[in-house]
């Protein structure tokens, strides 16, 4: 308040400076500073470590004194089982440093810049919220080839090789285009429907095997006070976790590849008419939860841990991620997805697994046959062991589960598998097209649908449109099934 | 003379204007720069792709979304806030009875007001938004237990999990968490006002409104405006990014309700691998900053009251 520049026909005043300079910045600042605060400089320089001799118990050809970097994503998981299997590493390679490991949730904010920048480290999980784009990294040369990994002796029987000790799938699921590997995934993740047997039981049904079956138990927990679904509605991408099984077993595999090839038409199919309707009844039917539509994934796994729900669309991860709300006689299960009748293409059991936790190893690693040889370690059967005994989760490691106590849960998805054979599916979308996927059909198609705001027929329009316009965008990378 | 002045005046803003010009306008120019290549952010190499960035803009619907909501918290936000603040401020200062001693003073309690105003601003955006993240749940959450309480047991709305309302729940917050700040701020101001145009207006049978329209508002305009342009800058800026971000999750509320330019930067650049189309939304976020303050500027032009 009071006198300011009072010059109006005397040029500038001080003032005038300095608030004409300010006002340039104030209008600037915030718009887009912190974009460039990772402006791309040059590639960093080259300083490789050599290459070891490769030996018999060194096929990868590790340097041995050279030191190794780790970066894990600290979520669902945690990292103690990392950790343990880089306390192996050293214990082989006594003359290298103490392997550096950092964990993170925040992968992409912390790495970004470092692959921008040309000295990312040597082993990265590359999971969670801030997951940085495959698509992009393999396709801008970002990411080391695996294949010496895989064709690499396994630890635990030399004859073997590492390719040939991976469950069904998990290979495939590293590659993009041909035959390089891109990305080892660690952890095996079972998706589908999960309950609470205990639940079941107190309505004296079991696990329905087809829609008929899951509408009558969900009219009669309705009669109790208790809902037939719930799902995070704040991430409705949980949604396809039942629900592309469900219509791969109505129409065959094919339809679901179809949709992944980003083809013409994908969504029209009337498999997924008739799997989008049957999932519509359940909101129209009053099935669903109140107040789902709003509810993230812990909120929702908590109502539904708390009795309030019967089912969730969910994966294998919600055992460790629930465990602080689920009480001592839950009796958590997972099944395949109810079929619709007996005319499905598929029988009853097939399921959605495939594998989790993404560990890549940078292009311009330093070390990367380092963090080659940590991933051999951890798949091997003691450390893949490690990790289902903590994290109660499967990992890539086919087998390794022998006497090992099996928590319901966990013992479920491995029966799930068994019973499920050769049904396995595997949609890409999740790894292919991670905006189409969780914010277009999933959020503002399926999650819209689910919440009772668009019929089914429009949700398919929607999506396809979405679809297609993926399909068409150049500045995303293509994929398809081979 | 004048010549004389302006070099002498640039010439002690040498080293700050040159600080500015390394750490501010310089990324400015850079970025301006990168939304003509189509950097992806993760690797160093990149090509100029000339004005495909502008044109992919222009027909894209969810920047238009963006936009428009960015628009709208820029309009509504400052307005809610600076009236309801105006109006604490004016109530805490000189809207009370006429006490002993005292010509103007405001409502009983006032010291205590303004503390509890002021309350929300020493908490972060993130941790407000958490907060009322949990009071938005519809399942249990404080807003609808209570609608269950009073005995509303029909009435329980989804709040942020309904496209017509998350939006405005963000803004509700939004005005909760900043509203205190310019209470305090147009407080300050206030108290400067001299106490005998108040007797005087008094004196010639004014009332409160009067006063506050004739009185108070016009002698607070400069303080006002720079509200104006602070507050606009949050609504188009990181407070909106942050409670958008933290409150609706998932990309923005659901079908896109909420989604802010901020935030569709934020997630083309991170999440997208998009670098390159980031900055040119964040050219068209520049553009709507400006103009949004040559406007307010423009507008709030007005004879200068010296006392």
């Amino acid at each position: 308040m009071g006198s300011t520049s009072a010059h109006k026909n005397e040029g500038p005043g001080r003032r005038d400076v300095i608030k004409r300079s300010a006002a340039l910045g104030l209008i600037s600042v915030p718009a887009m500073g912190f974009l460039s605060a990772c402006a791309s400089s040059d590639g960093g320089s080259d300083k490789k470590v050599e290459k070891g001799k490769v030996t018999k118990d060194n096929p990868l050809g590790v340097n041995e004194t050279a030191p190794l970097e780790v970066v894990i994503f600290n979520g669902g998981f945690g990292e103690q089982y990392a950790i343990d299997a880089e306390k192996k590493y050293n214990e082989a390679f006594p003359k290298a440093p103490k392997v550096k490991h950092a964990a993170t949730q925040k992968i992409q904010s912390q790495l970004q810049p470092r692959f921008n920048g040309g000295t990312p480290p040597d082993l990265i999980d590359n999971s969670g919220a801030e997951q940085m784009d495959m698509g992009v990294l393999v396709g801008k040369k970002q990411l080391m080839d695996l294949t010496p990994l895989m064709d690499a002796p396994s630890i635990d029987d030399p004859s073997k090789k590492v390719r040939d000790t991976l469950r069904p799938g998990v290979l495939e699921m590293g590659q993009f285009d041909g035959d390089p590997v891109w990305i080892m995934y660690y952890a095996y993740t079972v998706y589908g429907v999960w309950y609470s047997q205990t639940a079941l039981e107190k309505l004296d049904a079991e696990y329905p095997e087809t829609w008929d079956d899951m509408l009558a138990l969900c009219k009669k927990a309705k009669k109790q006070g208790i809902a037939g679904w719930t799902y995070p509605g704040k991430y409705p991408y949980y949604l396809p976790f039942s629900l592309y099984p469900f219509i791969a077993k109505i129409g065959g595999r094919e339809v679901l590849d179809k949709i992944d090839n980003l083809e013409p038409n994908a969504w029209k199919d009337p498999a997924v008419k008739t799997a989008f309707e049957a999932y519509y009844e359940l909101y129209k039917k009053g099935y669903i939860l109140d107040g789902t539509p709003a509810l993230t994934h812990i909120q929702s796994q908590t109502e539904w841990t708390k009795g309030k729900a019967l089912f969730i669309p969910n994966g294998s991860w919600v055992e460790n991620e629930a465990a602080a709300t689920t009480p001592d006689d839950f009796k958590m299960m997972v099944a395949a997805p109810s079929g619709l009748d007996s005319s499905d293409k598929m029988p009853f059991g097939t399921i959605w697994a495939s594998g989790g936790e993404p560990f890549i190893v940078p292009a311009k690693a330093n070390n990367p046959e380092g963090g080659m040889e940590q991933l051999r370690i951890m798949l091997s059967e003691e450390s893949s062991k490690n990790f289902t005994k903590q994290v109660k989760s499967l990992s890539a490691f086919n087998g390794g589960t022998d006497g090992l106590t099996l928590s319901t849960a966990l013992q479920s998805g491995v029966d799930a598998l068994k019973k499920a054979g050769d049904n396995v599916v595997n949609p890409r979308m999740q790894d292919w097209y991670v905006k189409l996927q969780k914010e277009q059909i999933g959020t503002a198609g399926i999650g819209e649908m689910m919440a009772g705001r668009l019929t089914p027929a429009e949700a398919i329009k929607k999506i396809q449109a979405f679809a297609d316009a993926a399909a068409k965008d150049q500045s995303i990378k293509h994929y398809k099934h081979q | 003379m004048q010549h004389g002045r302006y070099r002498f005046i640039v010439g002690f803003l040498v080293a700050p204007l040159a600080l500015y010009a390394v750490f501010v306008i310089w990324p400015f120019i850079q970025s301006i720069y990168y939304s003509f290549t189509d950097w992806t952010g993760l690797s160093p190499d990149f090509k100029m792709v000339g004005f495909d960035n502008y044109t992919r803009m222009f027909k894209d619907d969810i920047f238009w979304k963006s936009l428009q909501h960015s628009v709208l918290l820029v309009l509504l936000l400052p307005l809610v806030t600076l009236g309801l603040a105006l109006f604490f401020a004016f109530m805490l200062n000189v809207g009370g009875r006429r006490r002993k001693n005292a010509t103007v003073s405001g409502v009983r309690g006032s010291g205590f007001y303004k503390i509890a105003y002021f309350f929300p601003q020493v908490l972060s955006i993130v941790i407000v938004a958490l907060l009322f993240q949990f009071a938005f749940n519809p399942r249990g959450g404080m807003i609808n237990s209570t609608l269950e309480g009073i005995g509303l047991d029909s009435f329980q709305p989804e709040w942020l999990g309904d496209p017509n309302l998350a939006l405005i729940c963000v803004m509700t917050v939004l005005v909760w968490s900043t509203v205190g700040f310019f209470v305090v701020l147009f407080s300050a101001g206030m108290a400067s006002i001299p106490k005998d145009f108040y007797e005087a207006a008094l004196l010639d049978g004014a009332n409160r409104f009067t006063t506050f329209f004739k009185i108070t508002l016009p002698l607070l305009w400069d303080t006002v405006q720079s509200g104006w342009v602070y507050m606009g800058i949050l609504a188009l800026g990181v407070e909106a990014f942050t409670a958008v971000q933290v409150m609706t999750v998932g990309p923005g509320g659901p079908d896109y309700s909420t989604t802010v330019l901020p935030l569709y930067v934020y997630q083309t650049a991170f999440r997208d691998g998009q670098a390159g189309y980031a900055t040119t939304i964040g050219v068209g976020l520049l553009i709507v900053t400006m103009l949004f303050a040559a406007v307010v500027m423009r507008l709030g032009r007005r004879e200068r009251l010296e006392f």
